[in-house]
């Protein structure tokens, strides 16, 4: 039976993550399979992870303010690493200005969720949009 | 990705590859029966290790040190840990992943070409391991991992799935975790072939080694008693073994010990290769697994074939006897 696998990754200097883990947390309750990455990972740690772990949803926490140079970084080194950032649903959420969203959904992320966001709403876009990237995908 | 991509991206150890099959694998593909038959027989080279214990005694900081450790020794590892689903929804919080030492930038296990790890939800089965979790093994020794170390669930007193994947099993214990009677119960503990008492700088370390040492040698002790009056097979193979298992003190966070349990891990393959016990376990692990393939397709058929007589009211003695005679049959 497929289940749908999410890696939860927190990106560079930031050591804030409740709300990565509240989120991880509400994902398991959602029937996902939720991996936490943990504090303090480069992008090409997070890469490497979601192309070993193959899933479907990588979900970037950012509270720093480094979303612009730090996001872009792990979509290419998914690509550097083997793995196709258009068949996986990349998730931002935290701090991010509305100014900088053009420039996160042209590094190809798929949705932007600021502070407040209701998580029900991220379940609901998880299951709304995974099976638009999952179309030709051999799994 | 078709069968052959993937099986030829698995045997040049491509991860891209790998990782899809054990997608595959995990999720009972239709075509993953087909790339597991193609490389098996390129397995059989790789030393399964199982690491197993109570939640919390430190299973995932010993298996990052331990890959630390054998990555000295110039040995590639695979990492495959397993986490429970949650039995109302399926979800799983996998958080083995994250105690794998990264920080460092001369050591980083998370970028390392030689490691492969895998988090794996145990997806309703009880025992501490998934029911894939033997094949996914199978898809990294395939792949060419020397060393691969399967953590189980925080896994209590029935928990003994573990041997039907590794050749070694590591049992973790930690100081305050109950007297000897909770020892001598036996459960994980009668299927450690190496003890590890972890935290060790704890308060009533000494207690739970003097234990585990007193349970140990009556182990031994049945066992000369026993082999006098029954053939069990378990017994005979203890008996050849020949092997005396050590009870070993850690500080995995500081890394203290990490390096002997290395060795007594590397002593107990070379007792079990030595000694043909190595060739025997593994007969019966896939003379297994072949049985469990077999019923499990058997009891999908039944199920489909038999619904009506399912959904009729009647007995279920009766129901099951009515079955097997005309399964039998055919």
């Amino acid at each position: 039976m497929e289940k749908i696998r999410v890696l939860i990754a927190k990106v560079g200097l930031d050591g804030h993550d409740r709300g990565a883990k509240v989120l991880a947390r509400f994902l398991r309750d959602a029937g996902f399979e939720v991996i936490y990455t943990g504090l303090h990972r480069t992008p090409q740690e997070v890469a490497r992870a979601a192309v070993d772990e193959d899933v479907d949803v990588v979900g970037i926490s950012i509270l720093s303010g480094a979303h612009i140079p730090l996001v872009p970084r792990v979509i290419q080194y998914i690509r550097e690493y083997g793995g196709n950032p258009d068949e996986i649903l990349i998730l931002v959420g935290g701090t991010i200005p509305h100014d900088d969203f053009p420039k996160l959904k042209e590094a190809g992320v798929d949705g932007i969720f600021i502070p407040g966001t209701p998580i029900s709403e991220i379940i609901r876009f998880i299951k709304e949009e995974l099976p638009k990237k999952r179309m030709g995908k051999s799994k | 990705m078709n069968v052959e991509e993937l099986v030829e991206g698995i045997l040049s150890k491509k991860r891209r590859f790998l990782a899809r099959a054990i997608t595959l694998v995990e999720n009972e593909h239709p075509e993953s029966k087909e790339v597991l038959r193609r490389i098996y027989p390129r397995t059989g080279n790789a030393h399964v290790i199982g690491i197993t214990g109570f939640p919390g005694v430190g299973k995932s900081t010993i298996v990052s040190k331990l890959t630390e450790e054998f990555r000295k020794r110039g040995k590639s590892v695979g990492i495959v840990a397993v986490d429970p689903s949650s039995p109302f929804t399926g979800g799983a919080l996998l958080g083995d992943r994250l105690r794998l030492e990264g920080a460092d930038v001369n050591k980083n296990l998370w970028l390392d070409e030689n490691v492969f790890f895998r988090s794996m939800g145990s997806r309703g089965r009880l025992g501490g391991i998934a029911k894939k979790t033997g094949d996914v093994v199978k898809l990294l020794d395939a792949a060419g991992y020397e060393k691969i170390l399967v953590e189980t669930v925080g896994a209590g007193q029935s928990e003994v799935g573990i041997l039907e994947v590794a050749d070694t099993v590591v049992v973790i214990l930690m100081p305050e975790t109950g007297d000897d009677i909770q020892v001598n119960k036996a459960g994980i503990l009668e299927i450690g072939d190496i003890f590890v008492i972890n935290k060790a700088d704890l308060e009533g370390a000494e207690n739970v080694e003097r234990w585990l040492k007193y349970m140990l040698s009556l182990d031994e002790e049945t066992v000369m008693e026993l082999s006098k009056l029954s053939h069990a097979d378990e017994v005979k193979l203890m008996q050849k073994l020949k092997w005396k298992k050590p009870v070993l003190k850690t500080i995995a966070d500081r890394g203290i010990g990490i390096k002997e349990l290395a060795n007594e891990i590397e002593r107990h393959y070379e007792v079990l290769k030595k000694n043909g016990i190595l060739q025997e376990k593994r007969r019966e692990k896939a003379k297994l697994s072949a049985l469990e393939l077999a019923i499990e397709e058997i009891r999908a058929e039944i199920a489909k074939r038999y619904k009506d007589l399912l959904d009729r009211e009647m007995d279920p003695y009766t129901l099951a006897d009515r079955i097997v005679k005309e399964v039998l049959k055919c």
